[in-house]
């Protein structure tokens, strides 16, 4: 009941971060929901110039991360040696049924992903996009 | 990440390799995510509303430690070893002789109450753990003991846990069983009394950690008192009648002369399922009913529970099914990484 209710709770705070608009609408609060290995929402629009909060709850009992980053940075995390992240705002360990939050300041608007790069998981539909809004 | 773990699996996919457990009816979990089926036995048995389930673990030679997670109807009262012929006797029974080489298969986030241990028991090298607990409670207890799981487990345990918590986790021990002189091929056979009152085979189990396309082959035993009923039916989506006949009476003197199978009536019936599905097809479980009553498509996964029910003690009823048996059906075999499940 606990798990439906923050759920929801999650959902409702994540509603803003669907719904494209001008910058200075945009939400800089955004909750992502991890959940049967699927990030929800998997579609995000954020403004640029401001520190977005970004609060992830892995509702699994299996580790994933969040990986946020270009095309670049994600063929560098496929083949990268880092076990466990968290020193970057952008690199987000998250160990089963735990909840994390980062704050990023995006400089430059376009379109990043965010990727869950354990072994399957991005196979398996762990990838959402993030658009940058001037 | 990925590179990681790439190494890590250079360490561990000699394990793999090496010493991997032939458990039951097993997708062996590796450390890249892939899944290898592994085709072994497995046998579930039904008589007076009791499960008896015997699978089977084979020893690949190696070091190391595996595990594996076989959803379950029901708590069992008894886990013990299993007789030695059960399994082989079922597949001479449906294959033609010579055929035996067919047997060789959060701040926000709500922490879950920990999975409650129900029993342990200890078979050869074998440590066996029941657990009581959702998806998530059970998942988290696996993750915690050393066990990685694949990317689809968080919703295939849910899926089986919803309908029936109860989950037996099995770690093999290779260095315990070169310790115990086994061989390379040895089995392990393990039996489970398991009360039920609604009998299933898991099957979508055999999926976990799959590719879409990946192959899954599965041979399913059913030894009841008369013709059953199945679910899901009729039969498509990878799944086909291989036998069904009355049990002869050299099979039935057979099973019940092996160890712990005193239960095996005068007279059943025999049927064989195949299971020759590519993962995205095996969506489902197999329910058996019998005497008239209809096999649940709540039992068989096609549709879910009204309410996440609780696991039966003890069934009052007499159930004309008798008898369950597997071959590679039901069981997922998962990496250990680090740790023991039971010390």
């Amino acid at each position: 009941m606990i798990r439906a209710v923050l759920a929801l709770a999650l959902a409702a705070f994540a509603a803003g971060a669907c719904a494209p608009a001008s910058a200075a609408s945009l939400p800089t609060q955004i909750g992502i929901r991890i959940h049967y290995s699927h990030f929800s929402p998997d579609k995000i629009d954020v403004p640029i110039g401001v520190p977005v909060t970004f609060t992830l709850v892995n509702d699994d009992p299996i580790e994933h991360e969040w990986l946020l980053g270009d095309e670049a940075f994600h063929a560098r995390h496929r083949l990268g040696t880092e076990a466990v992240h968290g020193d970057r705002p952008n690199e987000i360990s998250l160990p089963p049924m735990t909840t994390k939050t980062t704050t990023i300041t995006f400089d430059k608007p376009g379109e990043l992903t965010f990727i869950c790069h354990f072994p399957g998981h991005e196979a398996y539909g762990m990838v959402g996009v993030l658009r940058v809004h001037p | 990440m990925r590179a990681f773990l790439a190494g890590l699996a250079a360490l561990v996919a000699t394990f793999v390799a090496a010493a991997q457990p032939a458990a039951a009816c097993a997708g062996l979990i590796g450390p890249n995510g892939a899944v290898n089926l592994l085709r072994t036995s497995t046998f579930a048995g039904y008589h007076d509303g009791v499960e008896h389930y015997v699978t089977s673990f084979q020893f690949a030679g190696g070091s190391g430690q595996f595990g594996s997670l076989i959803p379950l109807p029901g708590i069992p009262d008894k886990v013990e070893r299993g007789g030695d012929w059960t399994l082989q006797r079922l597949v001479r029974e449906t294959a033609p002789v010579g055929r035996f080489d067919a047997l060789q298969r959060s701040a926000l986030a709500a922490a879950p109450a920990p999975a409650q241990v129900i029993l342990t028991a200890r078979v050869d090298a074998l440590d066996i753990t029941v657990l009581k607990g959702g998806g998530a409670e059970v998942g988290q207890w696996a993750t915690e003991h050393g066990f990685r799981l694949p990317a689809d487990a968080p919703e295939v345990l849910d899926f089986y846990a919803n309908r029936s918590p109860i989950f037996m986790a099995a770690v093999f021990d290779a260095d315990a069983a070169k310790a115990r002189g086994q061989n390379i091929g040895d089995g392990t056979p393990v039996h489970l009394t398991i009360p039920t009152e609604s009998p299933w085979v898991p099957l979508r189990i055999l999926s976990l950690g799959k590719k879409a396309d990946d192959r899954v082959d599965a041979d399913v035993y059913l030894l009841t008192d008369q013709r059953p009923a199945l679910l899901p039916y009729p039969f498509a989506n990878g799944m086909r009648l291989d036998h069904s006949a009355a049990a002869t009476t050299s099979l039935l003197n057979d099973l019940r002369s092996d160890k712990g199978m005193g239960w095996i009536p005068q007279s059943a019936w025999l049927t064989k399922i195949a299971i020759d599905a590519s993962a995205s097809q095996l969506t489902y479980d197999l329910a058996v009913g019998t005497s008239g009553v209809s096999p649940s498509r709540v039992a068989a996964g096609l549709e879910p529970p009204a309410s996440a029910p609780a696991p039966t003690q003890q069934s009052a009823e007499l159930f004309a099914l008798i008898g369950i048996a597997i071959a590679a059906g039901g069981t997922v075999v998962l990496l250990r990484t680090t740790q023991r499940v039971i010390a």
